[in-house]
């Protein structure tokens, strides 16, 4: 019996070290996404159809469709694997989500692996309807009254899917449907990061909802940190 | 080369050239409706004579009606685009938002039309014919080929109708938001109805209860009830399947046919019986007739 119990440990531990060297561990690529030129100016949306919603801006928001820092970042832009990494097996068992909140999509983008779960949620107190525009994938239309629990959909194909609620016109809002998970999404400032790449040859795409896709290729070899930057070209219109 | 040759040369080729159909007719798509059953090789005849001047060659609904024309070359003929059919998406289904249709699905599109627009009803077509048709509108997306239709969307057996039906069904009307494009009297004006848009990116507006009694797919209350279960893909109307119970959606059926004014219904008979109910309709109905006779 004791016996059993030893092995039965020992093969837990053997286990653990397995699952802890199979870790991803490997390279970093960072860097900054910034803009030249002059990039539209964002509308002030006027939300006084919807009151509840209106409050919760004491000063107008903007549209998103160009989303700018200091020192020309360029924000919003998902930065991912495009070639050279294989394709997750399983998906991410934590799911990623959509807030409705104050008629706003929080996050503006939201990167996701295929068949990774998406969370919806409406903390606001009107009805939307989250709306796909999906054309590889199924396009579908849910409504969610406010006081709805969350629901989680999932999507089968890589494609990047423009989103919006027909109620609220001026809300927008992407779905980026990735292959893997080696992705990154422009902060603040421009920055973004994506840790973990084994050493190889990679071809890292950067896309934009207003300005398109951009490639470069990066080769990471052991544990170091390569940096890449994209710079867009901004339109004025 | 002599013409003995010239013929063994080209045996091969157009040997192959002509078993191509025979292959793809191997595995031909077909609709399965009751005891019917409906060959695309033979909807494929109907189509390019009764459909494709709308719904176009390829089936992506930019047929000529739809593509701007020599007289006016800004503005298409038809104001609302014609299904296409090769993003498989469709507004009349029995099943759940973002899946396929089922074979009947379709069959009752065509068999029915779409009011207020220019899709008529093909009912001067045999069952046979229109049976065909649906199989051979299933050809142009792939995803006939590889996925089933959705699960049906249950429809339970319609409750007794009562007044307190009617009353709590006006409360979801309000608590859904319906109005914000319905409109608070169902005329299609809600604050959100001008900005509309299908999947398109077209102009699109939404149902005003207000006119006739027929809704886009059908015009039972089993159909009343599947347009706002199963949402009306392609469009802002959204699939309230997640959020609304059937009792209570049988509720919202009852009162949503209160807002057809210019149709007898028992719900609205029932409706006007009462006093708050015979002065909301009465306020409601627009008096006259379009020659203006009968207007006081």
């Amino acid at each position: 019996m004791l016996r059993k119990i030893n092995c039965a440990a020992l093969l837990v531990l053997v286990a653990a070290w397995g699952i802890a060297s199979a870790r991803p561990s490997g390279g970093t690529v960072s860097g900054k996404v910034t803009y030249e030129g002059t990039p539209a100016k964002q509308k002030p949306i006027d939300m006084s159809k919807e009151p509840s919603c209106a409050a919760q801006h004491p000063t107008p928001i903007t549209t998103e469709t160009v989303v700018t820092g200091p020192g020309n970042a360029l924000e919003n832009v998902v930065v991912y694997v495009s070639a050279g990494a294989p394709d997750d097996s399983t998906p991410p068992s934590q799911p990623v989500s959509i807030d409705q909140k104050g008629c706003q999509y929080v996050p503006h983008v939201v990167p996701m692996v295929v068949n990774q779960e998406l969370k919806v949620i409406n903390d606001d107190k009107t009805s939307h309807n989250i709306h796909p525009l999906a054309k590889i994938n199924h396009e579908w239309n849910k409504s969610q009254p406010p006081g709805t629990p969350p629901f989680t959909e999932k999507f089968e194909k890589p494609e990047f899917i423009p989103v919006k609620c027909n109620i609220h016109p001026w809300m927008h809002s992407s779905f980026a449907v990735l292959k893997n998970s080696h992705y990154g999404v422009s902060s603040g400032g421009g920055g973004f990061s994506i840790a973990n790449l084994p050493p190889g040859k990679y071809t890292l795409t950067a896309w934009h909802e207003s300005y398109g896709e951009q490639t470069q290729e990066v080769t990471i070899s052991g544990s170091e940190t390569k940096t890449v930057n994209f710079v867009f070209k901004a339109k004025p219109y | 080369m002599n013409i003995k040759k010239i013929a063994k040369f080209l045996f091969l080729p157009t040997a192959v050239l002509f078993s191509i159909p025979c292959l793809v007719a191997g595995q031909e798509m077909e609709s399965h409706l009751g005891k019917l059953t409906g060959h695309a090789e033979s909807g494929k005849q109907l189509y390019y004579r009764f459909c494709w001047g709308c719904h176009g060659f390829r089936g992506d609904g930019t047929g000529e009606n739809w593509l701007p024309t020599g007289n006016f070359p800004t503005e298409p003929y038809l104001n609302i685009q014609p299904r296409n059919f090769d993003a498989a998406v469709f507004k009349c289904r029995s099943t759940p938002t973002g899946t396929l249709p089922t074979d009947q699905d379709l069959y009752n599109s065509v068999e029915r039309g779409f009011v207020m627009s220019n899709m008529p009803s093909w009912i001067s077509l045999t069952k046979q014919q229109r049976a065909d048709l649906v199989a051979f509108i299933k050809t142009f997306s792939p995803r006939f080929k590889n996925e089933k239709p959705g699960e049906l969307i249950n429809v339970p057996a319609e409750p007794k109708l009562t007044l307190e039906s009617i009353k709590h069904g006006q409360e979801l009307f309000q608590k859904l938001e319906c109005w914000k494009c319905h409109g608070q009297e169902g005329r299609g004006d809600g604050p959100s109805a001008s900005t509309l848009t299908d999947s398109n990116d077209q102009p699109i507006r939404p149902y005003n209860f207000a006119v006739g009694s027929r809704f886009k797919c059908g015009s039972t209350n089993q159909d009343l009830y599947k347009i706002f279960m199963t949402g009306v893909d392609g469009t802002p109307m959204p699939s309230f399947a997640d959020v609304v119970k059937p009792d209570e959606a049988w509720d919202l059926v009852h009162y949503l046919r209160t807002l057809q004014v210019t149709h007898k219904s028992p719900e609205l008979v029932l409706w006007e019986s009462t006093k708050e109910g015979s002065q909301q309709v009465a306020s409601r109905r627009v008096s006259g007739t379009p020659t203006g006779s009968g207007i006081k």
